[in-house]
């Protein structure tokens, strides 16, 4: 494997081998530039992957400590698991359903369509669905999206079924097994999916895309890659110029490393991003990197989401194939006439029996936790991912009252719910609970959000560099050789499932990137 | 430390026997009789541990084989004296406000005593415990029909993933026939 010198300069430095890091790292590789790639956790591999909830969650999930507040249940439910997020490499596309669905144009003039929203910090992303299609259409070529370049979609499992008659008995006309990264016959080196039915546990057969099979193989067999696993970076350092310089991080020996850089991608999720430009404070940026406008860890957004689980006389056995197994798209239309702006997706999800009394009623006991679960082998789910609106005040700071392993504050994730994402999530959950209602359910139960898997919003893009972080693309209003390279990027965050979007963002952010050095404008 | 909490539950143990309802665990175990040994915790609160388990997750058809699985957690967390005295505190708090022995007043009674202190810290650690616990092990997995692990056994394309037949199958372009069989 290539290693490049510590002091190495030309390099570019990416910290976090997700569906951001791990994809433009690849991009990059193909073009000819040499990257560093900086993940925080361990490389496991399809052999290594269990099917076993709880025992995945501890090799895959991002634990280090949080804290969070605001008026959002997770606060209550799960105080110190804000997010359910991965801390591997590939990060949480190891953990990701393989959902992969456009943005769609209002979505990407939230103010225009929607309107100025009383406490919604809500603004029009600075490019436009007609920029970014060609690289969706690059992106789904890259993950095997089902149903497009002529790719079969999956067949149904079980819990589609339910849903599938469901929705059709309420009236939604449009409903199918999606546009899923998991291949329905063998592409690209991966083989079609059997049904193992632990999709969010790493993928066993390696069906599913995530940069760990796909991408980051692929730089790898460039020569190009140094991939240096278990290394947690606490700081990015400047010269007096402004420009980034480097890197300091924690080597798996928990040695204190550093890094040089030609450039600096952070690509970290929408926690772990902002924090780290804040953790970079210096007296020439007392506020943290890139933070001029004052809006690094501003607008978190986390999509609004409940789950609609429902009990029948016969047996529906939903752990059995993939998590996200179908969709419905029909609400996801800005219909302000529904009570609210913006839309959402109904998606089929499956949680096992090891986790599921953990998530049902979070923090509940007695029958009306145990009588559903009585039921578990007749059980159907459904997943409601609406897009909530970015709020300034919810944002990632740091807790300076709290340590982590590394003696560096720990984030704070405040969220507070705004009326429209309480009026969307009700909705869900009448038009979830009567798609069930109509293939007879016996038993319906409306549950709270989980951990967050969908974060965004942290370093907005912006046209104006006095209401966002990023420009169009990904680079810091601030600071020329310093990008942004996740979900953090986002806007707004849209009634889509994040990946494909993060995904298509990279590989545009890497022609650029490829572009600029070219000419050595950065 | 445990020297002498070990010396007191010494020889400790929780036993049972399987009902013969219990089938799809009975088909699991190598013998109908169970018994579960303790390190910390004295046979008396183990069963205590046991039946307070069964009030906060109550499944009236699961074997208390499998409530027994949260009550071996308990006692290993219980080998942390802090854990140790809080469950003991916990359990003495019980028998006070029942004034006598808990397991001996109705189970309407246990309950009503449960609701009382539901949320506190002592109910909330055998909550949490017993969430994963009860749930978390084979012989759940059986009684409630869950399939666990089934990577080894080539995922569910052969075994069932789609054999729901008490709706109608929906058609080839929402839901496309397999296509590599």
């Amino acid at each position: 494997m290539k290693k490049y010198d510590n002091n190495d300069s030309s390099v570019v430095v990416i910290i976090g081998s997700g569906a951001g890091g791990g994809t433009l790292a690849n991009e990059l590789c193909q073009k000819g530039i040499g990257v560093v790639v900086l993940e925080a956790g361990k490389r496991q591999s399809t052999s290594t992957f269990i099917n076993d909830e709880w025992a995945s969650f501890e090799q895959l999930a991002w634990r280090d400590r949080r804290t969070s507040s605001g008026s959002w249940r997770i606060a209550t439910d799960f105080p110190n698991l804000p997010a359910w997020v991965c801390k591997t490499v590939g990060g949480s596309t190891t953990h990701w359903s393989g959902c992969s669905l456009r943005m769609r144009e209002h979505e990407f003039n939230a103010l225009s369509v929607y309107g100025e929203i009383d406490g919604a910090s809500l603004r029009n992303w600075p490019l436009s669905l007609g920029e970014l299609e060609d690289f969706y259409d690059r992106a789904e070529d890259k993950l095997g999206v089902t149903r497009t370049h002529g790719i079969p979609g999956l067949p149904g499992n079980n819990n589609f079924k339910v849903f599938y008659n469901g929705a059709k008995r309420v009236g939604y006309r449009d409903c199918h097994t999606g546009h899923i990264a998991i291949n329905s016959k063998p592409r690209d080196g991966r083989p079609a999916c059997q049904q193992i039915g632990f999709c969010s546990q790493g993928c066993k057969t390696g069906a599913k895309w995530s940069t760990l099979i796909t991408e980051i193989p692929a730089a790898e067999a460039t020569g190009r890659l140094d991939l240096r696993s278990e290394c947690h970076v606490s700081r990015i350092e400047h010269d007096k110029s402004g420009k980034v310089t480097g890197v300091v991080y924690f080597d798996s020996n928990g040695n204190e490393q550093q890094q040089l850089a030609r450039i600096v991608c952070v690509a970290g999720n929408a926690i772990e991003t902002p924090r780290l430009l804040l953790m970079s404070e210096s007296s020439q940026f007392p506020d943290g990197l890139a933070n001029t406008s004052g809006e690094v860890g501003r607008n978190y957004q986390r999509h609004t989401t409940g789950t609609v689980y429902a009990t029948f006389d016969d047996p529906v056995h939903m752990y059995r194939g993939a998590t996200v197994a179908g969709i419905i798209s029909a609400e996801s239309d800005h219909r302000p006439e529904r009570g609210f702006a913006a839309g959402y997706q109904l998606e089929t999800v499956s949680v096992g029996l090891p986790s599921i009394a953990s998530f049902l009623e979070p923090g509940g006991w007695g029958r009306k936790v145990t009588t559903p679960i009585d039921d578990y082998a007749n059980m159907a789910a459904l997943w409601i991912i609406g897009e909530d609106l970015p709020q300034s005040e919810n944002r990632i700071t740091l807790n300076r009252s709290e340590e982590d392993q590394w003696g560096m504050p720990v984030p704070n994730v405040h969220y507070d719910d705004h009326a429209n994402d309480v009026a969307m999530r009700n909705h869900g959950f009448r038009q979830g609970s009567a798609i069930y209602d109509a293939v007879g359910a016996k038993r319906i139960i409306q549950s709270p959000p989980f951990p967050s898997s969908h974060n965004m919003g942290t370093c907005r893009m912006s046209e104006e560099p006095w209401f966002g972080v990023v420009n169009k693309w990904g680079q810091t209003h601030d600071i020329p050789n310093l990008f942004v390279s996740d979900g953090s990027q986002f806007t707004t965050s849209a009634a889509v499932n994040p990946t494909l979007t993060i995904v298509a963002l990279a590989i545009r952010q890497a022609d650029w990137i490829a572009l600029r050095m070219g000419r050595r404008d950065i | 430390m445990s020297t002498r909490r070990s010396f007191i539950s010494k020889g400790s143990t929780i036993a049972g026997v399987l009902s013969l309802s219990s089938t799809a665990i009975i088909a699991l175990a190598p013998a109908r009789a169970w018994a579960l040994d303790l390190e910390s915790l004295t046979t008396l609160q183990g069963h205590t541990l046991l039946v307070l388990s069964r009030h906060i997750f109550p499944h009236d058809t699961l074997d208390s084989a499998v409530y027994a699985l949260v009550v071996k957690d308990l006692d290993t967390l219980a080998s942390d004296p802090k854990v140790a005295t809080l469950l003991i505190e916990g359990i003495r708090r019980l028998n006070e406000v029942a004034g006598g022995h808990w397991l001996d007043i109705s189970p309407e009674r246990q309950l009503q005593i449960v609701e009382s202190i539901a949320g506190g810290e002592f109910f909330e650690k055998v909550r949490s415990t017993a969430v994963i616990s009860l749930y978390n092990n084979e012989l759940a997995f059986a009684h409630f029909g869950y399939g666990g692990s089934s990577f080894e056994r080539g995922g569910y394309l052969n075994r069932g993933f789609d054999d729901l037949t008490w709706l109608p199958s929906p058609p080839d372009e929402a839901s496309p026939r397999r296509s590599n069989r």
